[in-house]
């Protein structure tokens, strides 16, 4: 941690300062030692946090005029589409911003993995938002049901159907998720209710996630510790505010072209028609961010353990920690785990290219040898290799390049090779 | 700098494949024109919007609800843009219930701007008793509603055939080439000069079609003008900002001994 002896220049802030160290909070964010080489995989924690904030703010507005009821909710939805001023782009926002939101975590979680950024000392932060991606789906999927249209309504039923897998108790859990018999009306209250207090959670959580994030620093490409502060950091004010509000920019200009020129091309066109319990859409699909898990989920035959499947490959992210034996952090310096990382980065994409497809023929044949994989590389690959694999000579530091280290990570490489 | 342009194109291309997985399975073979909505600076052909507008009330409208429009909309910017007393006198054709009065009796009277479009049918079970069996849905957001869109609605009112030999239909079916399973219970609709239009446009099917479904985008997406516009703008918005903050960020880490 950096300074705590901040002292206030004013008068009235050293007052207040030593009756609430807000001051020194602040001192501490703006000196906040980050590594020098932080490349621009490390700008979506700002993008995420910039994400979750247009989603709340978006959120609260939308909240004054959507009514959550099922004779009324789709209807409303048209009114802040056509009446509400500028409620389309509020809206547009809002929905693209979920997609936009869950693209962010997912290059901020692949980045993690492959610079080994979960493990210790850094566990607790990687559980943190492990939880956070966890509500993030729960808050996404109850979103996705307010408008009422066909796909909110069937993804509903679909998923809190899920439940009635459990042995015994399948029943009493779906129809006490409902408040009824079937997805209606109680289901449409409580699920608003939720979807307004989750993000509030999210946030809660940020808060630790960043706070566990300032005790031991953060990693970095090369993946090794740093003296802090010192010549292989810079203060996080002026540096890192800056690369991190370039890069939301660029994030930003994709963002607004998919609000601005094709807001509903992420989403499905079913749901622009009023949900209809008497008529089943042709083909349940979820949003797209979940279309993996869904394929885990119907690649196994037995409905109990579709559904074991799909939370076990998000467990399984958990403890990932202690399932990566390996003490070198960044795949940088593990020749292997580096390909065996885009391999995975293939199988997730593959899992979500078959969720969108019927569960048929080859296309489930794929999906099963997917997820099969995906459970191998977290449960076999990962424990055995990093036991095994020759690593290459890791730089003592940053700056100081020692045993082939060098001050840029991308030189590294290029002496890796020859 | 590369990094950089690197990162863009792998979010950039992310997303256009996540576009594409997701609305992968969709028919491709659908008629197409150019839609003069499509595109950066797509904007309403107005006289497409009007002749579309009265292709509606003609023809659609004696089935076909649009229950999210009211009549005050076709004057509005970005719409059909007819003028306020055109938009009045043409609210003032319909019938609407209102009420209760002081004595407490419900009454109708002649349709205001404020008016939503009157409905075809009093509900559900009277439309489909009408329609044998089946219900014409309402055409408000009905574009968005089809994946294929514009494209999908024009291709199904043009899309009328004889049945391929050996398909039997019900009677009240119709086999249409682009309907989704071929068959479709609205009967063909389109006729050479069904309606007249006032400009003189040449009432063919192909016309009647591309301006009503031109309507019925609009419906769907009243705002698409002014969302086209706000978006062209925040664009170069964002493209300058970010050149200045590149530069910025540049001149703050010369500072030191590193690269961004």
């Amino acid at each position: 941690m950096s300074d705590h002896n901040y002292v206030p220049s004013s008068k009235l802030g050293k007052w207040f300062n030593d009756r609430l160290p807000l001051l020194t909070l602040a001192d501490h964010l703006k000196e906040y030692p980050t590594p020098k080489n932080l490349n621009y995989w490390w700008t979506f924690g700002g993008i995420l946090t910039f994400c979750l904030m247009t989603q709340i703010i978006t959120g609260i507005v939308l909240g004054m005029h959507y009514i959550a009821h099922v004779d009324l909710a789709f209807d409303s939805v048209e009114h802040i589409m056509r009446d509400v001023n500028y409620g389309w782009l509020i809206r547009y926002v809002h929905a693209n911003g979920a997609s936009m939101f869950f693209l962010a975590v997912y290059i901020h979680i692949f980045r993690s993995l492959y610079y080994g950024s979960y493990k210790s000392p850094r566990e607790v932060i990687w559980i943190i938002g492990m939880i956070i991606y966890l509500l993030m789906m729960m808050t996404a999927f109850m979103g996705y049901v307010l408008p009422w249209g066909q796909m909110s309504f069937w993804g509903a039923t679909v998923i809190t159907n899920l439940f009635s897998a459990v042995p015994f108790f399948g029943e009493g859990i779906t129809n006490w998720l409902w408040g009824g018999y079937s997805v209606d009306n109680p289901t449409l209250t409580r699920f608003f209710s939720l979807h307004y207090l989750l993000p509030f959670m999210i946030l809660g959580l940020v808060v630790l996630h960043i706070w566990a994030l300032h005790v031991p620093g953060n990693n970095n490409p090369i993946g090794i510790d740093l003296k802090k502060p010192s010549k292989d950091t810079v203060p996080f004010h002026p540096y890192i505010v800056i690369k991190d509000l370039f890069a939301l920019l660029l994030f930003l200009i994709v963002f607004a072209f998919f609000v601005f020129y094709s807001p509903n091309i992420l989403g499905h066109s079913d749901n622009y028609i009023e949900a209809n319990p008497l008529v089943t859409p042709a083909h349940i699909v979820p949003e797209w961010y979940l279309l993996p898990f869904y394929a885990i989920l119907r690649s196994i035959p037995d409905k109990l353990l579709g559904v074991i499947a799909m939370f076990a490959s998000i467990f399984i992210l958990v403890i990932l920690p202690w399932l990566d034996t390996s003490k070198i952090r960044s795949a940088i310096f593990r020749p292997i785990y580096k390909q065996l990382y885009w391999i995975l980065v293939l199988d997730v994409l593959i899992l979500g290219y078959m969720g969108a497809m019927p569960a048929e023929g080859i296309y489930l044949l794929i999906a099963r040898v997917a997820t099969f994989y995906y459970f191998i590389h977290f449960l076999v690959i990962l424990p055995l290799l990093g036991k095994r694999e020759k690593t290459l000579t890791v730089p003592l530091s940053i700056t100081e390049p020692v045993l082939g280290g060098s001050p840029n990570p991308q030189m590294v490489k290029k002496r890796e090779l020859g | 700098m590369k990094n950089i342009i690197k990162l863009f194109f792998l979010i950039f291309l992310s997303s256009i494949f996540l576009t594409k997985a997701y609305s992968a399975g969709e028919k491709t073979d659908l008629l197409t024109i150019d839609w003069s909505f499509k595109g950066f600076f797509g904007k309403f052909d107005r006289g497409s919007l009007q002749r579309g507008y009265q292709v509606y009330t003609e023809v659609c409208a004696s089935c076909h609800s649009m229950k999210y429009l009211s009549y005050r909309n076709l004057a509005e910017e970005g719409g059909p843009e007819f003028t306020q007393e055109q938009a009045k006198a043409i609210a003032s054709n319909f019938e609407v219930e209102d009420g209760p009065n002081s004595d407490g009796e419900m009454f109708t009277r002649p349709a205001k701007l404020s008016d939503k479009f009157v409905l075809p049918y009093a509900n559900i079970e009277e439309a489909k008793v009408s329609n044998g069996g089946a219900y014409p849905p309402d055409m408000s957001v009905l574009v968005k509603a089809r994946s294929g869109g514009a494209d999908y609605i024009y291709s199904v009112l043009l899309g009328y055939e004889d049945p391929p030999e050996g398909m039997i239909l019900d009677d009240g079916v119709y086999y249409n080439k682009y309907m989704y399973g071929n068959k479709i219970k609205m009967p063909k609709q389109l006729y050479d000069d069904l309606v007249t239009y006032n400009d003189g446009t040449l009432a063919t099917p192909e016309q009647m079609a591309k301006d009503v479904v031109t309507f019925m985008a609009w419906s769907a997406e009243p705002h698409l003008e002014a969302r086209h516009k706000i978006g062209f703008r925040a664009l170069i918005y964002l493209f300058i900002i970010t050149i200045l903050v590149y530069f910025s960020m540049k001149k703050i880490w010369s500072r030191i001994e590193s690269e961004v």
